[in-house]
């Protein structure tokens, strides 16, 4: 950050003189750079690198990520806990799966629809976030989390049914075919590539968000709401707006998990996930991007790799999660996405430093 | 212009403006007193925070209390905090821009009033250091800036020099004198410096329990017998 604001510095008197608009700094163009190579290695690179198994692994990395950004957004932009994330994207995946058996609408048009209608849902959930906050929030949040649940298992989801709400009193799920996928994206790879894209929007979204009007007021209700209230901002409408960006992305998130699962059950969403979101988004840290891609692997990547490769239970993985918790909230409130950058730095100078001594001795023994 | 008439805020059993009315005309007035006399819950009142038991405010013909409390900053009300309250996250630029971009001013001019309010208030650091990096001087003059952009017809400073070194206050109290002329905003300033107030201030009203005991030219008012009673007590009290 230091850095950024040492080489901006020369530049200011220049960007004041050539128009409204402060120009672009070099650290842009390279953080430009290293997104577009790291979704070219993903959209290529991966496929052909992994095995199928994998593929499905890394949709799911891509579709949790954007929960994780959810929850950012949410918690690091606006400083509002909620622990209903994946509620809403069990939300978004039934809505999905039941667009999917009642309509014939196109798989584009069904992500914006169930984005749409989960955004109506979850910034219902977010209302008390204008009274409550901090501890209580997360409470109410949970609450709904746990209430998903119980209506998920209690109508026993997806049923069988026809129409809409697909409920019926005697299931039958053998002649129900899986959620349908987009045209162009029927097989395990040719769907991932399709959700990092869209995963990629939705990035692409908050990111526009964050860095335009709405970023600045939510900033400003983190900061202090008093001061964001004197400043002319509007804190219901810019609460009620993070929360139905973060409700949408889930919403469009669960409509693709829905998707890739083909046939979601009940069971697939616990309570206990939101939870475990929440962990696993400040472990990547919430104040960054990046923290909500970190977020996506450790979430998905880390237990199928761990319970692929050495046959340790997911369960395990929970207390890893615990401990990284500790750390992030002990010594790097910024979690990874800070925190690496910075040891990378460190160590570098390190080494850097180590080879330059080795350097001198060897001349003193010349 | 400010006519406030019969100002009466309670809290459980604390009455902070006990049937406060004073007009300020215009220029820079002071808001003087001693601590609990009021003065904050007086610029609360006029934010919206506090919602007045009996009373009325006007501003400019204008009945303020009756605006929403996020409306009365695009209307031009504009204020700083006791503590300081820039938003650290964000850049020099940003953290004026913001207030800018709620203000209704138009977006085309957001960069050239923003660096006009940094060269107003003398801010000469990089406007895309974060604010957070700025020191307590620094972070000051931003919240000046900040409360004079995008049009303001009112400024509200709750004691701006608070915990500054004298030359800065200097500084500062050179920056609010000039704020109703650069910006036809009537500005109040509440400080307990009073050689601050006396230097910046044509007016000058002092609170005390909730009710205004003197309004007038600010020499006069600091003369006032009753106003050093009010800071020092009296003999018959001790």
């Amino acid at each position: 950050m230091s850095a950024e604001t040492e080489t901006a510095a020369p530049t200011e008197g220049r960007a004041a003189a050539a128009g409204p608009r402060l120009g672009v700094s070099r650290g842009t163009w390279i953080r430009a750079g290293v997104i577009a190579a790291l979704l070219l290695f993903a959209l290529l690179a991966i496929p052909k690198l992994v095995g199928d198994d994998y593929v499905t692994t890394f949709t799911s990395v891509a579709i949790y990520a954007v929960v994780a950004l959810g929850f950012s957004v949410l918690y690091g932009r606006v400083g509002m806990i909620s622990l209903g994330q994946v509620a809403l994207l069990s939300i978004g995946c039934w809505i999905g799966t039941r667009l999917s058996f009642a309509t014939s609408l196109p798989f584009p048009v069904m992500l914006l629809v169930v984005g749409a209608i989960t955004m109506v849902l979850g910034t219902l959930v977010g209302l008390p976030a204008l009274r409550l906050s901090g501890l209580y929030l997360a409470l109410i949040t949970l609450m709904f989390a746990g209430a998903t649940t119980i209506i998920l298992s209690a109508t026993e989801f997806p049923n069988g049914g026809g129409g809409f709400l697909g409920f019926t009193a005697n299931p039958s799920l053998a002649g129900l075919k899986p959620v349908r996928r987009p045209t162009w994206g029927t097989s395990d790879i040719a769907f991932y590539r399709y959700t990092v894209i869209v995963c990629g929007l939705m990035f692409l979204l908050a990111l526009v968000h964050i860095s335009a009007k709405p970023g600045r007021a939510w900033a400003s209700i983190r900061e202090s709401e008093p001061a964001a209230l004197a400043g002319g901002v509007n804190i219901v409408l810019y609460k009620m707006w993070a929360f139905a960006l973060a409700s949408f992305m889930t919403g469009v998130a669960g409509c693709l998990l829905a998707a890739q699962i083909g046939e979601p059950r009940a069971i697939t969403f616990q309570t206990q996930d939101s939870l475990t979101l929440a962990a696993t988004a400040l472990i990547g840290g919430i104040f960054s991007l990046w923290g909500a891609v970190v977020a996506g692997i450790f979430n998905q990547f880390l237990p199928f790799f761990f319970q692929a490769q050495w046959g340790i239970n997911t369960y395990f993985l929970l207390i890893i999660f615990g401990a990284g918790l500790l750390q992030v909230l002990l010594t790097a409130p910024g979690g990874l996405a800070q925190q690496f950058p910075r040891d990378m730095a460190n160590l570098g100078r390190l080494a850097a430093r180590r080879f330059r001594r080795l350097a001198e001795g060897e001349r003193t023994n010349e | 212009m400010i006519e406030v008439d019969g100002l009466t805020v309670r809290f459980a059993g604390v009455t902070p403006l006990d049937d406060a009315s004073l007009v300020f005309p215009g220029g820079t007035c002071g808001l003087i007193g001693p601590n609990g006399a009021g003065k904050t819950t007086f610029f609360n009142v006029l934010s919206g925070f506090v919602k007045p038991a009996a009373g009325s405010i006007r501003a400019y013909g204008e009945d303020l209390l009756k605006m929403a409390d996020y409306k009365r900053a695009r209307w031009g009300l504009r204020r700083t905090f006791q503590t300081e309250q820039s938003i650290e996250e964000l850049s020099v630029f940003d953290n004026i821009a913001v207030i800018h971009e709620h203000s209704g001013a138009k977006r085309a001019s957001r960069h050239a009033d923003v660096t006009a309010a940094m060269e107003f208030v003398g801010l000469a650091v990089s406007p895309r250091a974060k604010a957070g990096t700025l020191g307590a001087g620094e972070r000051r003059l931003l919240e000046v800036a900040r409360a004079v952009v995008g049009r303001p017809r009112v400024v509200l400073l709750d004691e701006p020099a608070a915990g500054l070194p004298e030359e800065e206050t200097e500084h500062l109290g050179a920056v609010i004198q000039r704020i109703p002329e650069a910006f036809g905003a009537l500005t109040i300033l509440v400080d307990h410096d009073m050689s601050l107030v006396s230097s910046c201030c044509t007016t000058t009203a002092v609170l005390d329990f909730g009710k205004v005991i003197a309004i007038g030219a600010t020499a006069d008012v600091l003369r006032d017998e009753r106003v050093t009673s009010a800071y020092l007590g009296t003999e018959e009290e001790v």
